[in-house]
């Protein structure tokens, strides 16, 4: 059994790259779409998490609760 | 070795948060996220073998099945406030994260009223009635 590690890589490389685009954009003085960038960016990270999140509250749920 | 796993996970994990805390706090509170529930996935399907052996253990010593069941919810309801509670805290809400410990504790005691009503009911009935 291997750790899904990968997911960890993914998010720290998605908060790196956005906080770059978000960096770029305000140099150019594009400071709404720096702004929209980083909140697109982080719905993303919040779906791939909350996907992981009702995996665990499922497990949880069929170990310790028996309610399926 | 499962916990070499867990242990090297951790360690990226606390590398990544370092690099990301000063980029994005949101996200670097993301990733403390992810990595507890990947740890606890993993626990998790080990605490699954334990508790057979329990289960299998209570039924040979004839145990209620109910206070077998009773005991794993309150086992299930500890780990998740914990979980909860220390997510909070690292997220810097002390006071949520006090509320989350209470929640939880109130929880386990309102299950554990049968086994309490149980118990009294039983020290009762050995007190000789004059």
């Amino acid at each position: 059994m291997a750790i899904d590690a990968s997911i960890l890589f993914q998010i720290a490389g998605i908060g790196i790259i956005v906080a770059l685009i978000h960096t770029i954009l305000k140099q150019m003085g594009k400071e709404e779409i720096a702004q929209f960038a980083t909140l697109v960016g982080f719905i993303i990270v919040m779906v791939i998490v909350i996907n992981e999140l009702s995996d665990l509250f499922q497990q949880i749920k069929s170990v310790f609760l028996f309610q399926g | 070795m499962e916990i070499i796993q867990i242990v090297i996970l951790g360690l990226i994990a606390s590398i990544l948060y370092i690099i990301l805390k000063d980029v994005n706090k949101a996200f670097a509170f993301f990733l403390i996220l992810i990595t507890g529930i990947i740890i606890f996935l993993m626990v998790i399907r080990q605490i699954t073998v334990i508790f057979q052996l329990i289960e299998s253990l209570g039924e040979k010593a004839n145990v209620n099945g109910m206070y077998m069941t009773t005991i794993l919810k309150i086992i299930g309801i500890a780990y998740i406030a914990e979980l909860g509670a220390n997510l909070t805290k690292d997220a810097g809400l002390n006071s949520v994260a006090t509320k989350i410990e209470l929640a939880g504790k109130i929880f386990i005691l309102l299950l554990a009223i049968p086994i309490i009503t149980a118990v009294i009911e039983a020290i009762i009935s050995f007190i000789p009635s004059a």
